[in-house]
């Protein structure tokens, strides 16, 4: 049964914090609060502790989404990690010292590392707020002598540059079994002066304190816009976006904090170029020509890393999955695909460190910054050629949208009507890519559409994307095992009981993706069937209202 | 969620002290909870804590109050109590009057597994109905034995009940209890038995008074006297103890 916390914040004035010299742990402190219990409960103080309290979640927030706070609190030889959810309930466990950031897998095995990582899931935890903290506690005890409530005054203060104090915080933690105890204690602090109800959580406090707010971010195209809004400003709107999310990513990739920095950041750079491709001419003059190659570098700068990624993320599985050979027989393929990651995350580095990456990224957003809505230069694409006066990027973004929406829809029925069993793998991929084209203009538009509507047209489409993402990797990555082996014979690197692992795991991969293939007729005839055609009209229509 | 019971045929051999001594180690790492199912309630006053539960046995094996509504807070983070009641004198005739009678206690602690690393039971000094539960519930039976010369004879007729079990038998691992090292006869047993035998652990606890204050401290002994003699040895018994997941020691 959760113990609910009941907080409140001290006025600094009030005789409950005591003289401020003392940075509340002195006596003096206790006095206001110690005469009100004193009539009720014996009372007994435990020692001052001076404690270094970080808040943890993953980059995208995680455990804020789901409800969860996780807190890592060390000191005196201290060191424990809290998971509080907004019910109540808490599990707390001890830790050894914690370098941050970490997987959840790091966690000692037990039930606080049970809840948390399936959470946290591939993301690290990271710290997201940090204070030192001059914690004081006050037991009250029942007339055994045993502790009932535990009374905690907290003198946080930010640690860093711009280190300041927080308001002192009185925390009224219940013991289990002896609520009726607490609410008694509630009550009577309730009618001390000095004090009141906090109306947020010591890490809310905190986290406002350094400007930030949980879910800051997210790697959702979640950009605000108005039917009538012009088609250009809005596209610069989601490039803007877009280009935010690239940047927030950058230092995750750089310092390998976990995979999914990478992978976020690859996702944008493929939506950038997917609205540079299929929205680009509502852009004045010849951005999108002169942005869309560096984008391309951009894009393919990221792949071997990711490729190698997918390949690490899923070892373990496809390890256990063997039939024939051993997982231990992939030993030494690990190890080779750790070596060239780590080559290749080197390679990476250095293209995002490089000069050109600053240039595309500062220049870029100039251009879109004079574009976007808002920015007093907005209006300059009305007095430009001919073309931006009168172009697609003067009409209002509902008629561009409806209409690439349409265009991408049908593109993708053609190409894909025309798959034949005999088809080669190249047709699905194409498939696949004009699904994804189809995916992003919806992501971006989304503003736009009816939100029920929305979903089952995205729902839809990602069931049909499910099926060629299955066989378009199952055939990348068998070819991919084909190219590591050829690496590593070359490289004396593979025993033949390796060769022969990956060998079946090149035919389970196939396997895989012909089993897909298979489904793909199913899948395909489902997704143009008339209900989702109708999704898709009914989406356009919408938009163009 | 693991479960051990501190489990003896015999009263006075230190069950008690190890289970309130194990539990507050064992949420020294993560959240752990204690059941006193003794009707003399040693775990309960040793936390200052009411030997009552509302409804008694009646009421908990019926389901008429729910297991973690009886739970209270200890004065020690993370580390719950579940008081005993007088009525678990009667437990057995509760339980047999229950469906799968050997198997409740293994039921209501499954609803726990959400809360708690690691449950404790310390059970009564008995062979019952209450004992099948407690072989059901648990993964490791921790036995203490006093080191005379029947103490073997007691662990293998402990082991013997258990490996007649008709059901999920768990692990045994017996430790000396109350050692007198002025004694030959404890020194010859204790240095000699757990060579011979792999379910009797190597880390012994001695008898000393600062145990024995314990009743008068009313609290764990690594609590009060944390850089003692005696709370080294539990320290020693528990590492023992939750590193053979439920295996044999040795």
């Amino acid at each position: 049964m959760p113990q609910q916390l009941r907080e409140f914040v001290i006025e600094e004035t009030s005789t409950v914090t005591g003289p401020a010299t003392a940075a509340g742990t002195g006596t003096a402190a206790w006095n206001g609060m110690a005469d009100v219990l004193r009539s009720t409960f014996q009372l007994a103080a435990d020692g001052s502790r001076t404690v270094r309290r970080v808040w943890l979640d993953t980059f995208d927030w995680r455990l804020h989404h789901a409800g969860c706070t996780l807190e890592y609190v060390s000191g005196g030889g201290m060191h424990e990690v809290t998971l509080g959810t907004h019910g109540g309930a808490r599990v707390t466990a001890a830790v050894p010292r914690m370098s941050l950031p970490c997987m959840s897998g790091t966690l000692p095995a037990g039930l606080l590392r049970e809840r948390v990582a399936p959470l946290a899931g591939l993301r690290a935890l990271l710290p997201v707020a940090t204070a030192a903290s001059t914690q004081r506690t006050l037991r009250l005890l029942d007339g055994e002598d045993k502790t009932v409530v535990r009374l905690t005054i907290d003198h946080g203060s930010l640690r860093g540059p711009a280190a300041t104090a927080l308001p002192p915080r009185l925390t009224v933690t219940p013991v289990r079994g002896y609520d009726a105890q607490a609410d008694r204690v509630e009550r009577l602090l309730a009618e001390l002066p000095g004090l009141t109800a906090a109306d947020g959580s010591a890490f809310a406090l905190t986290l406002a304190a350094v400007g930030r707010r949980a879910g800051d971010y997210s790697s959702a195209v979640d950009v605000a816009l108005t039917s009538s809004m012009p088609a250009g400003a809005a596209v610069a709107a989601v490039l803007l976006r877009l280009l935010d999310i690239v940047e927030a990513n950058v230092d995750g990739v750089i310092r390998d904090i976990d995979t999914e920095f990478l992978h976020d950041l690859r996702v944008t750079v493929r939506r950038t170029r997917a609205a540079l491709k299929l929205a680009g001419d509502a852009l004045p003059g010849d951005l999108a020509a002169r942005f869309a190659a560096e984008f391309k570098w951009l894009g393919q700068l990221t792949t071997s890393t990711r490729d190698l990624d997918v390949h690490l993320l899923g070892f373990a599985e496809a390890a256990a999955g063997l039939v024939t050979a051993a997982p231990a027989d992939l030993a030494p393929l690990h190890g080779s695909l750790v070596r060239y990651r780590a080559a290749e995350h080197r390679r990476l580095v250095r293209g995002l460190r490089s000069a050109r990456f600053t240039e595309l990224t500062r220049q870029w957003r100039i251009a879109l910054a004079n574009i976007a809505p808002g920015s007093t230069a907005a209006g300059t694409q009305a007095r430009g050629s001919a073309r931006d006066r009168e172009g697609p990027g003067q009409a209002p973004i509902a008629d561009l949208a409806a209409a690439r929406v349409q265009r991408a829809y049908r593109r993708l029925t053609r190409t894909g009507a025309a798959v034949t069993a005999s088809s080669p793998e190249e047709d699905l991929h194409t498939v696949r890519k004009r699904g994804k084209e189809l995916r992003y203009l919806l992501e971006f538009f989304a503003a736009l559409h009816d939100p029920p509507t929305h979903r089952s047209a995205v729902r839809e489409l990602k069931q049909l994307q499910d099926c060629l993402g299955e066989i378009q990797d199952g055939h990348v990555q068998r070819e991919a095992i084909r190219t590591l082996a050829a690496r590593m014979v070359a490289e004396r690197a593979a025993p033949a009981a390796t060769l022969l692992a990956m060998g079946e795991l090149a035919a389970q991969l196939d396997a895989a993706a012909t089993g897909a293939r298979d489904d793909f007729g199913r899948r395909f005839a489902r997704f143009t069937g008339g209900r989702n055609a109708r999704l898709i009209a009914s989406l356009t229509k919408v938009a163009a209202a | 969620m693991r479960v051990y019971a501190t489990y003896n045929v015999k009263g006075g051999v230190g069950k008690t002290s190890a289970a309130v001594n194990l539990a507050y180690l064992a949420s020294r790492e993560g959240s752990t909870l204690l059941w006193d199912l003794d009707p003399q309630a040693a775990a309960t006053f040793l936390f200052r804590i009411r030997p009552r539960v509302k409804g008694g046995s009646k009421a908990l094996v019926r389901g008429a109050r729910p297991l973690d509504a009886a739970i209270k807070g200890t004065d020690f983070d993370k580390l719950d109590l579940l008081p005993a009641d007088f009525t678990y004198r009667r437990m057995d005739l509760v339980l047999d009057a229950a469906k799968k009678p050997t198997r409740q206690i293994a039921r209501l602690l499954t609803p726990l597994a959400r809360e708690y690393d690691t449950v404790f039971l310390d059970c009564p000094p008995s062979m019952s109905l209450a004992s099948e539960n407690v072989l059901n519930a648990a993964d490791t039976l921790i036995v203490p034995l006093i080191p005379t010369t029947l103490c073997t004879r007691t662990l293998d007729q402990l082991t013997g009940f258990v490996g007649a079990f008709d059901g999920r038998r768990p692990a045994i691992v017996a430790f000396f209890s109350m050692v007198d090292r002025r004694k030959r006869l404890h020194r010859d047993i204790v240095e000699h038995l757990p060579e011979e035998r792999s379910d009797v652990a190597t880390a012994a606890v001695p008898a000393l008074s600062l145990i024995e204050q314990m009743a008068v401290r009313r609290a764990p002994l690594p609590a009060y006297a944390p850089r003692s003699t005696a709370a080294q040895c539990y320290r020693d018994l528990w590492k023992e103890i939750s590193a053979s997941g439920g295996e044999a020691l040795k």
